[in-house]
């Protein structure tokens, strides 16, 4: 159904959906300021949702082999190494960020790990992100999904209907984020040729447990929760950092405003969403929808006129 | 919000091909590395490609992206779906020239036309249906009626148009049959399909237009850069186009003295068409670069030549029939060209980050970004 406001704007995806008294919406908040890159998450992912083996390749791209998020890599742990000085994780307060905090004296006996001379640090630093659907409240997928197998749960997710996909992959074409992808292999695979992607893991949530990945982050990374309160916790972490004096921690995708009415999983990053292979400023395609029929109905009405002219006063 | 001093890679050899499955190069070899990333590819024949942009010039954006990999993901689609762009455009056409030929006595022009209708809908539903990851769960699309999925919407407007067009042409072919056949034991149902041709060829006309314009919404409801900044004018491209298209297959099929209304139709929708598509490209800024470099850029230069071509052909060589088939064939292949370009630009503006983060991060830059604004306070 298209509400007044439903293509668009800020609102509670499963009420808009049709649920009566629904339960609070559930998400993530990834905060990447502690991720180690450990790759937990990627793993339980695959081993809860029995996710087919994705392409293995040496990329060269830093510790990031499984390349991207995909059809048969729900979750994907992004790595950056970044020029500069090991250690720092961002800057201080009016200085550059790339320089390293320096540690602090606690005046403790010199004890556990040897000291490190500094020349022999690693002269990077690292960002690392893992990253998921992000359970758009205007979900772009869901809206141009012709068969209906793409629908939004309860819990205010959206998940794919496997037995009701029919492979046309216009979900595919529309998400703003580039998360969802038809399956293409490997050869004996269940559901190739199915559009495929983050569930939430629904299963478990009807269940009342925490989705895989959130359970399996040793670092609490990956936290998992309702949304409202999420994004409470999320603005408190952020005032942390920026008080600590990094200044390069900002949220992605807490807004409600913004244009995708906000994403049900959404993240704490140290630099430009891009700089993670996010898109800096997404809006949801059916935003526009009303404007482009609009525009279809007038062409599709010329092309009527257009032809009735033809005939005008050219009876054979 | 202190920015880090200089993080942005303008990448060049790092680009990456999607490792996905069966992607053409998936061959597991780590020799891959300085892959052929969208700007290597471009670099190649860098200098070539640069004139071709013209009058859209846009000086190369710095910007910075996940080693070089696409953001938004390409439509998994083949050309098929370029092809049933094409195919669509010509059946929904022709319908309405049937429709008018019918009305005013073009029984030539008709016959034509009510077979391109109805052979531009048979190889369209193949094509889509071909297209589908699961072919044999085609039917799942008649399940629901969804007016945000402008597929589910254009499959609708397809079922609403293919019965008509499907009767209008058993009553062109009823009323092939010989003589004999006519007034044998079938004699009634050949009669009544003969006195349905006009009123099933009517609607068949009246619900052409949607077929032809949806394509258009479809492509443009989409992330892809290249499709769905065209959105305002990508529906006058495709219409032009498949008026064109529709008219020059009845000027290859017609005799001139009955496709007098086909070429005026040819005419017209190959200037709507040139005109809308110069007006999509001033309007989709950068966007715009795809339709100017590489496949999609030859196709779209075709596309042009031939159309206009075609349409001068139409407007002065009307009288030879020569000149009217030569014609009409180069309306059609710049119409097949179009619907070629604009596919071939959308993918290509997929698979480059450029397109996805320059626009976005230029809004942001500005202090633009896209947000919701309650009614009361829009406009302000
Ligand atoms: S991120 Fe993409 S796949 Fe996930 S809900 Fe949003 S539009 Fe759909
Ligand atoms: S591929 Fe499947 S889930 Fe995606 S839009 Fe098509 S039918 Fe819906």
């Amino acid at each position: 159904m298209i509400g007044r406001n439903s293509l668009f704007g800020p609102v509670d995806p499963a009420a808009d959906a049709g649920y009566a008294d629904p339960p609070a919406r559930k998400g993530f908040f990834t905060d990447t300021s502690v991720c180690i890159g450990c790759k937990a998450c990627e793993v339980a992912c695959k081993e809860w949702n029995d996710v087919p083996e994705n392409l293995f390749e040496m990329l060269g791209t830093s510790y990031d082999n499984s390349h991207s998020l995909n059809a048969n890599q729900w979750r994907h742990v992004a790595f950056i190494e970044r020029p500069g000085p090991a250690g720092g994780t961002a800057g201080q307060p009016g200085q550059q960020a790339d320089l390293p905090r320096p540690a602090v004296d606690l005046g403790m006996p010199e004890m556990g790990a040897p000291v490190v001379p500094d020349e022999a640090k690693p002269d990077f630093r690292w960002l690392m992100e893992s990253d998921v659907c992000k359970h758009c409240t205007h979900a772009a997928c869901l809206d141009v999904c012709p068969t209906g197998s793409l629908f939004r749960t309860e819990f205010g997710t959206v998940v794919v209907q496997d037995d009701i996909c029919n492979g046309c992959g216009y979900c595919v074409a529309a998400c703003p984020f580039g998360v969802i992808d038809r399956r293409r292999g490997p050869d004996g695979a269940e559901n190739i040729g199915i559009a495929q992607k983050c569930t939430l893991c629904y299963d478990r949530l009807t269940d009342g447990q925490r989705p895989a990945c959130a359970n399996a982050c040793p670092t609490e990374s990956i936290q998992y929760g309702d949304v409202d309160e999420l994004r409470r916790r999320a603005d408190e972490r952020v005032a942390a950092l920026h008080e600590q004096g990094i200044m390069d921690a900002r949220l992605y995708g807490n807004d409600p405003n913004d244009g995708v009415g906000g994403t049900g999983a959404f993240f704490l990053l140290l630099d430009e969403p891009e700089v993670y292979g996010l898109p800096p400023d997404p809006v949801v395609t059916t935003k526009d929808l009303p404007r482009m029929f609009n525009r279809a109905g007038v062409a599709a009405l010329a092309m009527l006129a257009g032809a009735a002219v033809s005939f005008l006063g050219r009876r054979a | 919000m202190s920015k880090p001093p200089d993080n942005r890679v303008v990448d060049t050899s790092t680009r990456q091909q999607p490792a996905e499955w069966s992607e053409p190069t998936h061959g597991g070899s780590p020799s891959r590395r300085a892959g052929r990333g969208a700007r290597g590819g471009r670099d190649a024949r860098g200098q070539r490609r640069r004139e071709g942009v013209g009058d859209v010039m846009v000086p190369d954006a710095e910007f910075t992206s996940y080693y070089g990999r696409q953001v938004v993901k390409p439509a998994p689609w083949e050309h098929d779906i370029a092809a049933y762009l094409f195919t669509g455009g010509v059946a929904a056409g022709s319908a309405m020239l049937a429709a008018g030929a019918d009305l005013t006595g073009r029984p030539a022009l008709r016959r034509v036309a009510r077979f391109g209708s109805i052979g531009g809908l048979g190889l369209s539903v193949g094509f889509l249906v071909h297209d589908l990851g699961r072919p044999s769960r085609f039917l799942n699309m008649m399940r629901v009626v969804k007016l945000t999925s402008p597929m589910s919407v254009g499959t609708w407007i397809l079922t609403l148009h293919g019965p008509f067009a499907g009767l209008a042409f058993a009553a062109e072919v009823a009323d092939m049959l010989p003589e004999p056949v006519r007034r044998g034991r079938w004699a009634p149902l050949v009669g009544l399909l003969s006195r349905l041709g006009t009123p099933a060829g009517l609607v068949s006309g009246l619900t052409a237009p949607p077929v032809a314009a949806y394509t258009a919404v479809l492509l443009s409801d989409t992330a892809t850069p290249s499709w769905h900044s065209a959105h305002e004018e990508l529906p006058f491209v495709f219409c032009g186009s498949a008026a064109a298209a529709s008219a020059g297959l009845a000027m290859v099929g017609t005799p001139t003295s009955q496709a007098g209304p086909a070429r005026t139709y040819a005419v017209g929708g190959a200037v709507v068409e040139l005109l809308a598509e110069r007006k999509m490209e001033q309007s989709m800024g950068l966007m715009a670069e795809p339709l100017h470099q590489g496949i999609a850029g030859r196709l779209m230069r075709a596309s042009k030549v031939l159309t206009a071509a075609g349409a001068v052909g139409a407007l002065v060589g009307g009288r030879s029939r020569a000149v009217s088939v030569v014609s009409g064939a180069a309306l059609m292949a710049g119409s097949l060209c179009t619907r070629f370009g604009v596919f071939e630009a959308g993918i290509a503006s997929a698979k480059d980050p450029k397109y996805t983060v320059v626009p976005q991060r230029e809004r942001l830059d500005r202090g633009e970004p896209v947000r919701y604004a309650p009614p009361d306070r829009r406009g302000q």
